[in-house]
């Protein structure tokens, strides 16, 4: 089912078929927009409202209410005119708005009046002692089988970290009869006393009481260990066992699949290629682009909405995908801004969305010793590097994560920094004494996906293409 | 690792993984599909030959690179299962031309 774009040129281009990217395509097409939503998964949902078209999981309140709100905004942009292309790879995106997508192994490339970027978020890279052991995976893999194929661990199961994603799977892996051994909570302490000036907003959101009676259920059938503050998976060519220290007392207990999750980042790789300026985020401990109100960036016509604009969680992504659709109706078509919802309206909505979110921050910051690994961990796991590679680099000469890509090749692996960069970052700026914002980020480019030599080679060249490299 | 949910009354799926035949369920990514085989899913890595599995099942590690009908590197949790479809655990580097 290989489906090219239909046209060659649109009003509005979409990418991520997340709650963003699904609010924001149907927002602009009810505007009467051509518009085109580009998804790199096999159905809409983004990671969320994952498989939301085919889950397996058919009993509503397994996977929860707040799952199924994804239906809702599929039927939104089915009942719209909007474009859709799933298995769609969005491989360059460039300041011309330029796009080159590559579907079912062949590219295409479109041209759009407006971008709006909803490529969402990943988890936060979890450095510890193992962490590359088969068995060792993260909490949303599990989350993404469990919605998609109905799959739930089996075996002898450890869950560590920190979140509420964390507590959401382990009560959907219950729900679903899988098997929890034990849950290793690795909040700080300290960070509930962080988090308590920010507490009232955060008891007068939902978050509240959904976050409360899901840690009781979990809580009445597994068994929780707090203070967790250190971590480390071990086996030989597969995990055998997970060792913690809680209460300064080192436990280590058998395992066949440790779930890790402290947290979710924005994706920035395709934001980042295409130029778009992006600053360290001191609270959310990442890289959040610079944009302004409507969600626009310092790239001309390209749009951020979503986790990817600075981690807002699924209700406000839902809203910044309609502000960003919103503000591109009204600088191409300003007569269509009658048929949607009010920008005071929309903003309205964003601001109680956000609500109780910075206490969340707060309270899940992930602790130093979780981010900023040593010795011999893997900080990078593509090519292999660890801590103390880096840490060596530094002390020959090494600046930042662009001078260390020539010294050691972190982040030049096929994921492209995803699961290096902001470890290499802190780590980097630790050992530099300089924060994050100085240390910088890796350099990212075209194509932020691999694609094929041969597909590559199979793209269309004009005269003027040819004229560049042929001779004489 | 995982086993299968009773309630997943999806069809089956026949592929193959490393010639051997494995039954995966419609709409199973290759990833997901090996993961619940019960077959030793493990590549190693092209750098230090470092067993691995799949770490996101989201498109993002890239841990779950598998040869699929011939063609190497592919990210088994971002391609559907197809009926008849040849899945071969990647051993080390690829070798030009796969």
């Amino acid at each position: 089912m290989t489906v090219a774009p239909k046209r060659e040129a649109y009003d509005v281009v979409v990418i991520g078929a997340g709650p963003a990217g699904l609010a924001a395509a149907a927002t602009s097409a009810e505007a009467g927009l051509t518009t085109l939503l580009l998804d790199e998964n096999v159905g809409p949902g983004g990671q969320v409202f994952r498989a939301i078209s085919s889950t397996p999981v058919t009993d509503r309140n397994q996977l929860g209410a707040d799952y199924w709100v994804g239906a809702d905004l599929v039927q939104s942009l089915r009942a719209s005119s909007a474009e859709v292309i799933h298995r769609a790879t969005v491989w360059s995106l460039d300041r011309n708005l330029d796009i080159a997508v590559s579907i079912g192994g062949a590219s295409a490339f479109v041209k759009a009046k407006r971008v709006i970027l909803a490529t969402g978020a990943l988890e936060r890279p979890f450095p510890i002692p193992g962490w590359t052991l088969p068995g060792v995976m993260t909490a949303g893999a599990a989350q993404t089988m469990l919605k998609s194929s109905a799959l739930v661990p089996d075996g002898r199961t450890v869950m560590a970290g920190q979140g509420p994603l964390l507590w959401l799977l382990a009560a959907q892996i219950l729900r679903l009869g899988g098997r929890i051994d034990r849950i290793l909570d690795t909040t700080e302490r300290g960070n509930y006393f962080a988090a308590l000036p920010h507490a009232f907003a955060f008891l007068t959101s939902p978050y509240f009481a959904k976050g409360l009676s899901m840690m009781r259920e979990v809580k009445a059938k597994v068994q929780v260990v707090s203070g967790v503050t250190e971590l480390a998976a071990a086996g030989d060519g597969q995990l055998a066992s997970v060792s913690y220290v809680a209460g300064g007392k080192r436990e280590t207990i058998p395992a066949d699949l440790l779930l890790l999750h402290q947290g979710v980042v924005p994706n920035v790789n395709l934001a980042m290629a295409a130029g778009i300026e992006h600053r360290w985020d001191d609270l959310q401990l990442c890289w959040s682009p610079v944009l302004d109100a409507s969600g626009n960036s310092s790239v001309a016509g390209i749009a951020i909405a979503g986790d990817g604009a600075g981690i807002g969680g699924a209700n406000a992504a839902v809203v910044r995908g309609r502000i960003a659709a919103r503000a591109a109706v009204e600088a191409l078509a300003p007569a269509a801004t009658a048929k949607l919802a009010p920008m005071a309206m929309l903003r309205a909505d964003l601001a109680k969305a956000e609500r109780g979110r910075v206490f969340l921050d707060a309270l899940f910051r992930p602790a130093p010793q979780f981010r900023i690994p040593a010795g011999d961990t893997i900080v990078c796991r593509c090519e292999e590097v660890t801590a103390k590679d880096v840490l060596d680099s530094v002390a020959i000469g090494a600046t930042g994560p662009n001078q260390l890509k020539a010294y050691r090749r972190t982040g030049m692996g096929p994921c492209q920094g995803r699961l290096c960069g902001l470890t290499v970052t802190e780590l980097m700026a630790q050992a530099r004494g300089k924060t994050p914002q100085e240390i910088g980020y890796y350099r990212l480019r075209a194509p932020v996906k691999p694609i094929t030599l041969a597909e590559l080679a199979a793209v269309p060249k004009t005269e003027d293409d040819i004229k560049a490299v042929v001779r004489g | 690792m995982f086993r299968r949910s009773e309630q997943d009354k999806r069809p089956q799926v026949q592929i193959f993984v490393d010639g051997v035949a494995v039954a995966a369920r419609q709409g199973d990514t290759v990833s997901a599909a090996l993961l619940v085989s019960g077959q030793d899913a493990r590549r190693s890595t092209a750098v230090s030959g470092a067993p691995r599995l799949p770490y996101c099942m989201m498109g993002v590690c890239f841990d779950c690179l598998v040869t699929i009908d011939g063609v190497g590197n592919r990210q088994g949790c971002l391609v559907p299962v197809a009926e008849g479809m040849q899945i071969e655990i990647q051993k080390g580097k690829r070798e030009i031309g796969k």
